[in-house]
């Protein structure tokens, strides 16, 4: 029997997880997960709400101890002995965060940069990196949402960790300043931070990670790219077609000669079809002839949002 | 695992700092500054006489104002600390920095502890000085040994408050626990000593019965005190019934420093799982 080499030229993971679960009693909260993430990826935690992604991050973050499996983080196990050194490594945002209404935020960070044992010289910064710095001196308690988040995140950044777990990062973001907070990922993913996300807007994600894991009921269903997820599913194209009136006739002849389109039209001028991915060229080369009747066409991507529910089904 | 105190102490700086800034400690002052100074100076004022008689009354009249007081501070002083990061998902962020859960507890309850000491002394520093300037130095020190007893009181009494916080799942429910605690050990606890007493024929229990009073923090405060003024055993109704035994004040002492220990250690242990 033949094993395969060890691939030499790959980087170290800089999350690793071989077999993770976590049971409470009957309850699989987390079964048999097994997921790498490249040093500077960006990956896209995906779950229905009791899909057992909290209970992951949890476990990432070393908060509660697996059942059974191994964890790995930045290189170092994030409970026993070296948990100091691996959680320096880390920054967290966890979801809905909360902080202290009397602290100023500047004093906010001050705390958590001395408790992480990262520069109290680098907070000021910090807090001009997300948009803050006018807001420096101001209780937390005076603090919109969104920037009550902008100083979560910047919590996370103390110390330049390695790897960055954020539960909803966007939450309370206006759109501007959610494509701040995204510009800035992208920066710090430059430099090599790797990078958990976890969010229930999809579309939001969809754009912006590298590689998605999807959970359902404990176990990571699937994970890939959004291209490899959509063509492992075969989740139908939908091609917007708008013709001339007089042409509808002959297209409706066309189509009916190709099996497993299902075609909607919208009066006179407008029709959908969803397509079989496989037969995406014959739909095209049918089309064709219809010259100067096609006025346009559109061909639509299943979104995430198509590539979730349709692995939710498959559940 | 280790214990690093920088970070115990960066915690409980923190929990100090925001009890200053709210000014949680400056109310609990004025409070104990203004009902020590209205019971001092109007204690004596059914025997027909204004201003503080004598140090022993003075303390006499300020054990029961403590005994109410204290334990009720302490205890909605603390018990927001552990459920209430909890419930505003910071619990889990102050979870994942590098520090341990004894830190986080012991951080908490010494930034707790500091605010409560000082909103204590504070309060009563007023009195001491008027003590002091009517009756010299040696009643400064007897009066400083009350004090000091009831900062122990308000210790055990903030230790409780930390096991109900690392015990309930929700702010409410440990709000709820807490005033339960405060009912119980405050005012239902002696009439249940009483009606045990009198239920026995105030014989059957004996000393052994006296002894149940170290199952009450609030009580060995008052046992501390009460004996601790000689011509006053007769003045208080549990005098009558408290074995000299228990008019040691080192075995009070222990049973007080038990009882900041056992619950903090208790909370600690349910805390870690």
């Amino acid at each position: 029997m033949i094993y395969p080499l060890p691939k030499t030229d790959e980087p170290a993971p800089a999350i690793a997880l071989r077999g993770v679960s976590k049971h409470y009693g009957a309850i699989h909260a987390v079964d048999q997960v097994s997921l790498s993430v490249r040093p500077g990826e960006l990956l896209g935690l995906i779950g229905h709400n009791g899909a057992g992604k909290s209970t992951l991050f949890k476990m990432m973050l070393g908060l509660i101890p697996p059942s059974a499996g191994e964890l790995h983080v930045a290189g170092a196990s994030v409970r026993g002995r070296s948990f100091r050194a691996a959680r320096r490594q880390v920054g967290y945002l966890p979801e809905n965060l909360v902080l202290y209404d009397n602290l100023s935020g500047l004093e906010t960070l001050r705390f958590f940069a001395r408790l992480k044992g990262a520069s109290e010289a680098g907070c000021a910064p910090l807090l001009e990196r997300v948009g803050l710095s006018a807001a420096g001196d101001r209780p937390v308690r005076d603090y919109s949402k969104g920037m009550r988040q902008r100083l979560g995140f910047a919590q996370a950044l103390l110390g330049a960790p390695r790897v960055l777990f954020l539960d909803e990062p966007s939450n309370g973001l206006d759109p501007a300043a959610i494509r701040d907070f995204y510009a800035e990922l992208q920066r710090l993913r430059a430099a090599g931070v790797t990078i958990v996300i976890s969010s229930h807007i999809l579309a939001e994600l969809q754009q912006r990670v590298d590689r998605l894991a999807i959970m359902n009921g404990g176990r990571l269903q699937a994970e890939g790219t959004v291209a490899e997820l959509r063509e492992r599913l075969d989740l139908p194209l939908t091609l917007a077609l708008r013709t001339e009136p007089r042409a509808r006739a002959a297209l409706r002849q066309r189509l009916a000669a190709l099996p497993g389109l299902r075609v909607e039209e919208q009066g006179d001028e407008d029709l959908t079809l969803q397509c079989p991915r496989a037969l995406k060229m014959a739909v095209l080369a049918a089309l064709q002839p219809l010259g100067a009747g096609l006025l346009d066409l559109e061909i639509q991507e299943p979104s995430l949002e198509q590539v979730y529910f349709g692995l939710g089904r498959a559940a | 695992m280790t214990i690093e105190w920088r970070q115990i102490a960066t915690l409980a700086g923190k929990e100090f700092r925001e009890r200053m800034r709210n000014r949680w400690v400056l109310a609990v002052a004025l409070v104990f500054t203004v009902f020590s100074l209205v019971i001092g100076y109007f204690g004596g004022a059914q025997q027909g006489q204004l201003g503080p008689r004598s140090i022993e009354f003075v303390i006499a009249s300020l054990v029961s104002l403590v005994i109410y007081l204290v334990p009720l501070i302490a205890l909605l002083l603390g018990f927001d600390a552990i459920v209430g990061e909890r419930e505003r998902g910071s619990l889990d962020l102050l979870l994942a920095l590098p520090i341990t859960r004894l830190e986080l507890l012991l951080g908490k309850y010494l930034g707790l502890a500091a605010a409560l000491l000082l909103s204590t002394l504070a309060g009563f520093a007023l009195m001491a000085a008027l003590l002091t300037r009517q009756f010299g130095w040696a009643g400064l020190g007897r009066f400083l040994g009350f004090v000091l007893s009831a900062g122990l009181l308000g210790l055990a009494f903030l230790s409780l408050a930390l096991l109900v916080s690392a015990v309930s799942r929700e702010r409410t429910r440990a709000s709820g626990l807490a005033i339960a605690l405060w009912f119980g050990f405050v005012l239902v606890f002696d009439l249940l000593m009483l009606g045990l007493l009198v239920a026995s024929g105030g014989e059957a229990g004996g000393p052994a019965l006296a002894y149940l009073l170290l199952l009450n923090p609030a009580d060995v405060f008052r046992i501390l005190n009460v004996f601790s003024l000689e011509q006053l055993r007769s003045l208080d109704g549990l005098a009558s019934i408290v074995p000299p035994a228990l008019a040691n004040p080192w075995l009070m002492g222990t049973a007080m420093l038990a009882w900041i220990a056992a619950p903090l250690g208790l909370a600690y242990w349910r805390f870690r799982s």
